[in-house]
């Protein structure tokens, strides 16, 4: 790997960490298990790396590799933003309308 | 073309998971947030199913499918007290995905990685693998399949210390020489166990640190996946996730007053009474019909929810009990300590579900300044984040530790399932003090009664 493209990661690794910081520590504690699951699925992203992985299909065993890694983070995608929104939706400012306020 | 539209859908996806995020810092926006993450997600998955790389389709079908299925299966059917369980899970797939990535990596290119790729690799299947095991443990904890307990045996710092050691020193090795394949199994091998040996001794009290720190690393190993296959998006979406899990857990250290080395390597909850065992005198029990007249003709009634509320799903009776008072013209606040429950904001994701509104949900330091004025303090199944040793016995295991100081209001009322103690162990003077008064039993029936006394009143 040309050691252009190394420093270019780098530095995108350290921007997002910075920028990271900068977003997630004005989350507030009250939403912080909806952070944890949301993160979690965005993290899911590395079923890209699992994708490919799957779809080379040099080897049997790099296939069926890939295929698990497809399943797993697919899992962590579509369940971690169900739940998050599922999570978010409960969040009231005032009490529902059945009583009073 | 193809190439830069892929990129493109990277830096898409990119900028709308940060977006997304930033939508977090406010229950106004999230969900709007939420959404643009879901379509950042879309656009990165349709891109990279254009890649050249992919040449069949049918594993990839096959798997978006089974995983989709799983997933919604999963994320209708998961009750909210079941969250910390779920969250401990889904950590463990994120982190064998990205574990399974470096394997076939390794597998297909081995010697021929370099010195770059091959460091990438290495982080990835490590961080990934103990990971993996470790959220298990985690979540087998939770779930109450192993005992909450923290395992510990004579010389367990120094044996993990060393395998961990050993895992890294191969990991160094590979460095030099990527060839060698079996370094790197036995490498993958010992991660796994590590990861088990690191979660066993934690007890369930200290979840939160753990679960949080367990997310930082499964996150960091989705950014190492990102450096080894050099793309961006699974980097930035991998620091996110690993700075956010690595944000939390500070946090969540801050409030219990320790450092994360003493959560990993304390065994915190094992500690044999030493100073503690001080208090004496009587835990009286409280007269349901009295606690009852002396809520309702109250001004102001604090609720403090603990893992307890959780564990006997005492929210909706909560609430109700919350409706009964404001009824008669009480005000209701909920004091919220970040370490309650088993993971960050459990307590708030509950009572939200209770359909509490979020504006009556209170921070530490909010709430501790008005519970001089406040008349009944109601504890629910919390019990260390309300030990007043924290802040006046200095000889205390947990000293330091910031706590909701509920014995400063005119009645505290204790809602426990029985005499024991709490799960670190550690004697409560609170219990005992002139103003407490304890009410046993599972905490969802206490509420249910405690409201039939307050309606009577």
């Amino acid at each position: 790997m040309p050691s252009e493209t190394v420093i270019a990661t780098f530095y995108v690794f350290i921007l997002a960490a910075f920028l990271g910081y900068q977003v997630i520590s004005r989350v507030p504690p009250l939403l912080h298990t909806p952070l944890m699951s949301a993160t979690n699925a965005i993290s899911g992203i590395s079923l890209v790396g699992s994708l490919v992985t799957a779809g080379a299909h040099q080897t049997t065993v790099s296939a069926v590799l890939g295929f698990i890694a497809v399943v797993c983070s697919t899992i962590n995608v579509v369940g971690g933003f169900v739940i998050t929104d599922r999570m978010l939706k409960m969040f009231k400012r005032k009490a529902t309308p059945d009583k009073k306020e | 073309m193809k190439t830069y539209f892929i990129e493109f859908s990277y830096l898409l996806a990119s900028i709308l998971f940060i977006l997304g995020l930033r939508g977090l810092s406010h229950p106004e926006t999230a969900r709007r947030g939420m959404h643009l993450a879901e379509f950042g997600m879309v656009t990165a998955v349709i891109g990279t199913l254009l890649q050249r790389e992919i040449i069949s389709y049918e594993w990839i079908i096959a798997g978006l499918l089974l995983g989709s299925t799983i997933g919604l299966a999963m994320g209708v059917w998961v009750p909210m007290t079941a969250m910390p369980q779920r969250t401990a899970l889904s950590h463990a797939f994120g982190a064998l995905a990205a574990s399974l990535v470096g394997v076939s990596e390794y597998y297909l290119h081995g010697a021929k990685l370099g010195e770059f790729r091959m460091s990438a690799v290495g982080f990835e299947v490590l961080l990934g693998s103990l990971t993996t095991t470790g959220s298990l443990v985690a979540f087998a904890k939770l779930q109450g399949l192993v005992p909450g307990t923290p395992l510990t045996y004579k010389g367990q710092n120094i044996f993990n210390l060393s395998l961990l050691g050993v895992t890294i020193g191969c990991f160094c090795i590979l460095l030099f020489h990527p060839a060698a394949a079996a370094l790197f199994y036995l490498m993958l091998g010992l991660a796994f166990i590590f990861g088990i040996l690191l979660v066993l001794p934690i007890g369930a009290a200290d979840m939160p640190v753990v679960i949080s720190l367990l997310n930082s690393y499964a996150g960091l190993a989705s950014a190492a996946t990102g450096f080894a296959i050099s793309n961006n998006v699974l980097i930035i979406a991998g620091t996110l996730d690993g700075g956010s899990g690595f944000i939390l857990s500070i946090v969540m250290c801050k409030a219990m007053n320790r450092s994360i080395t003493n959560v990993l390597f304390g065994a915190f909850g094992s500690v044999t009474e030493t100073a503690a065992a001080t208090s004496t005198g009587d835990m009286r029990e409280a007269n349901l019909g009295d606690v009852g007249v002396q809520l309702a003709y109250a001004r102001q009634v604090v609720f403090v929810p603990g893992y307890g509320m959780a564990t006997a799903q005492a929210q909706h009776a909560l609430r109700e009990l919350a409706d009964a008072l404001e009824d008669r013209g009480v005000t209701v606040k909920y004091a919220i300590h970040p370490v309650a429950g088993r993971m960050p904001g459990h307590m708030n994701v509950l009572l939200a579900e209770a359909n509490v509104p979020y504006s009556q949900l209170y921070e530490l330091d909010h709430i501790n300044p008005e519970f001089p004025t406040t008349e009944a303090a109601v504890v629910v199944g919390a019990n260390d984040v309300v030990n007043p040793d924290a802040r006046d016995n200095p000889q205390s295991p947990i000293t330091g530790m910031p706590i909701l100081e509920v014995d400063r209001a005119k009645l505290v009322v204790v809602l426990k399932r029985g005499r024991g103690k709490g799960f670190s162990g550690l004697e409560n003077p609170l219990f005992y003090k002139a103003n407490c008064e304890m009410l046993y039993g599972d905490a969802k029936d206490s509420i249910t009664r405690l409201t039939q006394a307050v309606r009577q009143a």
